[in-house]
């Protein structure tokens, strides 16, 4: 009896364990798959022209798609100049003073709608605000419509960040006669900081890999963004219309785009862990 | 522990339980030193529930006063309304009057939470060392008030760590972080931050009760050496570091204070019956 019972109970455990590893197997090879078929067909893009050049008309060759890479760093680089320092302090005020009350409560709530509202939402409420107002697209909106999906993102992890400060830190930095705003600043931000920075990190590569939100927003151009007042090209954007055009060559710098996007984000993410690991164990 | 032989010289007499009627004196009031602190009459409430219930005693000048009793009763509650750091939650409110030197410290007018606080430090139960090295977290509390030269703030973090007893072990790692140190060794950086700033009163809260006994011990030992130029207040649940430490010990149950006096004679000849049911291990 006692002996069935631990075979049987050895049998789940088994069975379990396989599931479970298989799941992760899958998980493994799907990111496997999607990175290793990016970068075999995308590599055969990659070359300089691709880095430096204009977008050519279908046919002829030594075209890239500098325009759209320089787009999708300002338009990024735009949007998180707006909401970090915003989720920042919404963040703060989430974690230090508003805390338990009922609206920091509907703040979380609203924040965590955000996060999970389908990006071309975002681009249509964009486009009726900032675009057809103004009558024309517009790297701002393009930007503003990143931005408000990078928003609840930075919001909640700087949150959850500086609750995992504990509170006794603050007490004995408040102890010391420090006011409230330098404890903060000093000694919370700067224990929280690694995990701050991962969330900005998180929103940017979110952001920077949308496309929905830019259809109707930055729309997309040919030539090299100038100005935020127009329409600014993106790599996403690129990537999508050349994808779903006919022309050959264009299809294969769809996947040198993708691949570019991809490797950008996951550079920008391990260098930065690599680097947050070397100072925060130096300090 | 006999107090008659400490001669360091009270920084500036004031008689703050001055005005206040003979019956309503604390038990056992001392003769021997000035007195730092008066608490006259300190309730506290957390919302509505009330935790404190008119306490009153004085704390001496240059001597250790430890608060002892149950968990729960109120000690470390009470000893939070001297530098006010209870300010930060909502609805925590204290009444009565704590009278420091004459201020009643329960005034926010009569004396901001920042200055109060340099003057009143604080030692909490946990080691919270800030996330930076070891020197910085000295550094901190001082780099508040003003600007020092590098000489002179070297100096004066060298001189916090020694008093700290901890400048041997770390001398040679000042820039590493200070959380790179033992738990013990980290209280110690925690007392030495404190120190640094030159306050008047250090208020602990379980000072020891994270550690190991030696490190415990190592703390003890201190907590004499500082009793030299610091007003000492000790919260613990150790009775008998309580009895090694202390000069004046306090015996809070249920929030109330319900017997002052002398270390000695608190612990061999207790006025009241619970005090003795707690010190001799029969509750709590």
């Amino acid at each position: 009896m006692r002996l069935r019972r631990r075979t049987w109970r050895k049998a789940v455990n088994a069975a379990a364990m396989f599931l479970s590893a298989c799941t992760a197997l899958f998980g493994l090879v799907m990111l496997g798959w999607i990175l290793s078929d990016t970068a075999v067909k995308g590599i055969r893009a990659i070359n300089w022209d691709f880095f430096v050049r204009l977008p050519t008309p279908p046919g002829e060759t030594h075209g890239g798609l500098a325009n759209a890479m320089l787009g999708t760093l300002i338009l990024t680089a735009t949007a998180a100049a707006m909401s970090v320092p915003a989720g920042i302090l919404a963040g703060t005020w989430l974690a230090e003073f508003g805390r338990r009350g009922r609206l920091a409560a509907v703040v979380r709530t609203v924040a965590d709608v955000l996060t999970g509202a389908p990006s071309i939402v975002v681009g249509v409420f964009v486009y009726l605000v900032l675009v057809r107002p103004f009558g024309h697209f517009s790297g701002w909106a393009g930007a503003v419509a990143l931005a408000i999906l990078m928003l609840p993102v930075v919001t909640r992890t700087t949150e959850e960040m500086l609750l995992l400060v504990p509170d006794a830190m603050r007490e004995s930095a408040l102890a010391l006669g420090a006011p409230l705003w330098r404890v903060l600043i000093g000694i919370v931000y700067r224990a929280a900081r690694a995990g701050m920075l991962t969330g900005i990190l998180l929103a940017i590569s979110r952001a920077a890999g949308e496309t929905a939100p830019l259809l109707f927003t930055s729309l997309n151009s040919p030539y090299w963004g100038k100005s935020l007042n127009q329409p600014m090209p993106s790599l996403t954007v690129t990537l999508f219309n050349y994808a779903m055009s006919p022309y050959d060559e264009w299809q294969t710098q769809a996947w040198g785009a993708a691949l570019v996007v991809t490797g950008a984000v996951l550079a920008t993410t391990v260098t930065a862990r690599i680097w947050l690991r070397r100072t925060t164990q130096r300090t | 522990m006999n107090i008659e032989i400490d001669t360091a010289p009270p920084p500036q007499p004031v008689d703050a339980a001055r005005g206040r009627k003979a019956t309503e004196r604390p038990v056992n009031a001392s003769r021997s030193a000035p007195v730092k602190i008066a608490v006259h009459k300190l309730s506290f409430r957390y919302g509505r529930r009330q935790v404190l219930f008119d306490n009153s005693l004085d704390i001496h000048t240059n001597r250790v006063t430890a608060l002892i009793g149950p968990s729960g009763c109120g000690k470390s509650t009470h000893i939070r309304c001297y530098n006010r750091i209870f300010e930060l939650y909502r609805g925590h409110r204290a009444e009565g009057r704590i009278l420091m030197d004459g201020v009643n410290v329960l005034d926010r007018r009569a004396i901001p939470s920042t200055e109060l606080r340099r003057r009143v430090g604080m030692i909490f139960q946990k080691p919270t060392p800030f996330p930076m090295s070891v020197f910085r977290n000295v550094a901190y509390g001082l780099t508040l008030e003003r600007r020092y030269s590098r000489n002179e703030l070297h100096d004066r973090v060298e001189k916090a760590l020694h008093d700290a007893a901890l400048w041997e072990e770390v001398k040679d790692i000042l820039h590493r972080p200070g959380t790179d140190l033992s738990g013990g060794q980290q209280q110690r950086l925690c007392i030495a931050r404190a120190v640094a700033v030159e306050p008047e009163v250090l208020l602990m809260d379980e000072p020891c009760s994270a550690l190991d006994p030696i490190a415990a011990g190592r703390i003890e030992d201190l907590i004499h050496e500082l009793k030299r130029k610091y007003t000492i207040v000790i919260v613990t649940h150790n009775m008998q570091q309580a009895a090694r430490v202390s000069d004046y010990t306090a015996f809070f149950y249920l929030g109330k204070l319900v017997e002052f006096g002398e270390t000695t004679k608190v612990f061999t000849n207790p006025d009241n019956s619970q005090t003795e049911a707690y010190i001799t291990g029969r509750f709590g």
